[in-house]
C-alpha cells in the first residue's frame, strides 16, 4: 500500500477545469519534485491534497484513510501534512520560536515548557537559534522560510508539501533553504513544486511534469532529463534548465 | 463677577461630579457592549454565510446614516408612544450602542482584512479548527490593527454621549444645564469646567490606548503597512 495516493483528481474554478484527473502515489521517505509551466494548477494540486480546497472529483488517500471522505477530520489529518508556502505565510504577531510551537501547543495539546524546547531544536535544525526570538518582519526571507519548514516539522508530519518554496528568495538565499529540504531527504516524504532543477535533478526520487491540468509524463531525474520519452517533456526540461539549472 | 463665577462653580462641585459619574458610566457601558457586538458582527460579516453579511451591511449603512439625535428620540419617545416605556438611560444607552456599532463593525472589519489571508491557510494546515484559527492567529492581530481606529470611536462615543441630555438622561451636561437655569449667573465658568472634563477624558483615553498600541506593536511591523 502507497503512503499517499493520489486517483483521478480533478477541480475547476467556475467553468474552467484546472486538473483534469490526477494519478499518483508517494511511498514512506520518498521524495517527488512536480515541473509544471505557470498556471497548470501544481498549487491547486497541492491544495487538493490536504483538502483546504477539496477536489470535485477523485480521491486522496493517506496511510489508509481516505481524506476526500466527508466524514473524515481534516483537522487530525492536516497534522500529519506539513505545508511550506510560497510567500512563507508566516503569523506575524508570533516570534519565530512561537511560530513553531503554537501547532504545538494549540493542535496537539503539548504542555507548554515542552513544546518550547521541542520548537527551540527544530529552529536549531535549520540554523535559526539565534533567531527564535525575533518577529517575521524582522527576518530575511531565506529566515522565514526556515522557520516554515521547521513549523511544518515539529508536527511530525509524515509527508511535506513544499509550493515553490525558493521562487519568492533572492538568488543567494535560496541555497540555504535547499540545503535544508536535501537534509530532510529521505527522513520524511516530500512532494515538492519547484523550478530548481539542480536541486530535482540530485534529490528528486521522481519528476512529474504536468502541463494543462494532466501530467504529460513522469520517471526518475536520469530518465526525464536525459531520455524523456515525449518531445513536449525534453522541450520543457530544455528550457527551464537554462533558466534555473545552475547549482 | 469673576469671584462670583468661581464661587457658583465650586458650591456646584459635587452636583457637576454626580453628573460626570454618570457621563463616565453611560460611556463605558456602552463602548463595552458596541466593541462586543462591533467584534461579532464584523466576523458575521467576513466569515458569516449569506443572507447574514447581506444583513449586518444594511445595518451598517442605515445606522451610519442617522443622526444620533434622532437615534435617541426614536427610542425613548417613538417607543414610548408604542407602549415601551425606558428608563432614559437605558435609552441612551441602546442608542449609543446602536449607533457606535455601525462604526466599529467597520474598523473591525477592515483590521480582519488586514491579516493576510494565506495565515489562515497556514494556520488550518496545522489542523487547526476554523474557530482556533480565529482565536489563535486572526483575533490578536485584528485587535492590535484596530487600537487606532477604535480609540477614536471611544473618544466621539464619550463626546455624543452628552447628546443623552436632550432625553432627559442627567450625566454631566445636564447638570450643567440645571445650574444655568437655577444661577445663570457665572455659568460661562461652569460650561468651561465642564469642557475642561471632557478634554481630559477624552487626552488620557488617548494618551492611554497610545501607550497600548506601542506596548502591543508587532516588533519590525511598520505601522504604516496595516493603515
Ligand atoms: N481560487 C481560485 N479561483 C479561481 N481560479 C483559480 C483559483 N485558484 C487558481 N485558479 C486558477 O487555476 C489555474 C491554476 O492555478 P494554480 O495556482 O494551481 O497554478 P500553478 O501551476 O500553481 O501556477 P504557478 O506556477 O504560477 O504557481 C490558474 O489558471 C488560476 O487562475
Ligand atoms: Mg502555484
Amino acid at each position: 500500500m502507497h503512503m499517499l495516493e493520489v486517483k483521478e483528481i480533478h477541480k475547476s474554478y467556475g467553468s474552467c477545469e484546472v486538473l483534469k484527473g490526477i494519478s499518483f502515489t508517494v511511498d514512506k521517505d520518498e521524495t517527488k519534485v512536480i515541473i509544471g509551466t505557470s498556471g497548470t494548477g501544481k498549487s491547486t494540486l497541492l491544495k487538493c491534497i490536504n483538502q483546504i480546497d477539496p477536489p470535485d472529483k477523485g480521491e486522496v488517500w493517506l496511510d489508509g484513510e481516505e481524506l476526500t471522505n466527508l466524514s473524515t477530520d481534516m483537522n487530525r489529518i492536516r497534522q500529519k501534512i506539513g505545508f511550506v508556502f510560497q510567500d512563507f505565510n508566516l503569523f506575524n504577531h508570533l516570534t519565530a520560536l512561537q511560530n513553531v510551537s503554537i501547532g504545538l501547543e494549540k493542535v496537539k495539546k503539548i504542555e507548554k515548557e515542552k513544546a518550547k524546547a521541542r520548537a527551540f531544536d527544530e529552529l536549531k535544525n535549520v540554523g535559526l537559534e539565534k533567531q527564535a526570538g525575533q518577529y517575521p518582519a524582522q527576518l530575511s526571507g531565506g529566515q522565514k522560510q526556515r522557520v516554515g519548514i521547521a513549523r511544518a516539522l515539529a508536527m511530525d508530519p509524515v509527508i511535506i508539501l513544499f509550493d515553490e518554496p525558493t521562487s519568492a528568495l533572492d538568488p543567494e538565499l535560496i541555497g540555504d533553504v535547499l540545503d535544508v529540504m536535501k537534509s530532510l531527504a529521505g527522513k520524511v516524504a516530500m512532494l515538492i513544486v519547484t523550478h530548481e532543477m539542480g536541486f530535482a535533478r540530485n534529490v528528486a526520487d521522481e519528476i512529474i511534469f504536468m502541463e494543462g491540468g494532466n501530467i504529460i509524463e513522469s520517471g526518475s531525474p536520469e530518465k526525464m532529463f536525459n531520455n524523456a520519452n515525449k518531445e513536449r517533456t525534453r522541450e520543457f526540461l530544455g528550457r527551464i534548465s537554462c533558466l534555473y539549472g545552475k547549482e | 463677577m469673576v469671584l462670583l463665577g468661581i464661587n457658583n462653580l465650586i458650591n456646584n462641585l459635587p452636583f457637576l461630579f454626580e453628573g460626570l459619574g454618570v457621563t463616565i458610566l453611560l460611556t463605558l457601558i456602552s463602548v463595552a457592549l458596541a466593541t462586543l457586538f462591533g467584534i461579532l458582527l464584523a466576523m458575521g460579516r467576513c466569515y458569516g454565510r449569506q443572507p447574514l453579511p447581506f444583513i449586518i451591511y444594511i445595518y451598517e449603512k442605515v445606522f451610519r446614516g442617522l443622526p444620533l439625535l434622532v437615534i435617541f428620540f426614536l427610542i425613548y419617545f417613538g417607543l414610548s408612544q408604542q407602549g415601551i416605556h425606558l428608563k432614559a438611560f437605558y435609552a441612551a444607552v441602546i442608542g449609543l450602542v446602536l449607533h457606535s456599532t455601525a462604526y466599529q463593525i467597520q474598523i473591525f472589519r477592515s483590521a480582519i482584512s488586514a491579516v493576510p489571508d494565506g495565515q489562515k491557510t497556514a494556520a488550518m494546515s496545522l489542523g487547526m479548527s476554523k474557530l482556533k484559527t480565529i482565536y489563535y492567529i486572526i483575533t490578536p492581530q485584528v485587535l492590535r490593527f484596530s487600537i487606532p481606529g477604535w480609540s477614536n470611536e471611544f473618544t466621539i462615543l464619550l463626546k455624543d454621549s452628552s447628546i443623552a441630555f436632550s432625553i432627559g438622561v442627567v450625566e454631566l451636561m445636564a447638570r450643567g444645564d440645571a445650574i444655568n437655569s437655577m444661577n445663570p449667573e457665572g455659568i460661562l465658568y461652569v460650561l468651561l469646567f465642564i469642557a475642561f472634563l471632557y478634554f481630559i477624558l477624552v487626552f488620557s483615553i488617548n494618551r492611554g490606548l497610545n501607550y497600548l498600541e506601542k506596548r502591543y506593536r508587532i516588533s519590525g511591523y511598520a505601522a504604516t503597512s496595516v493603515r
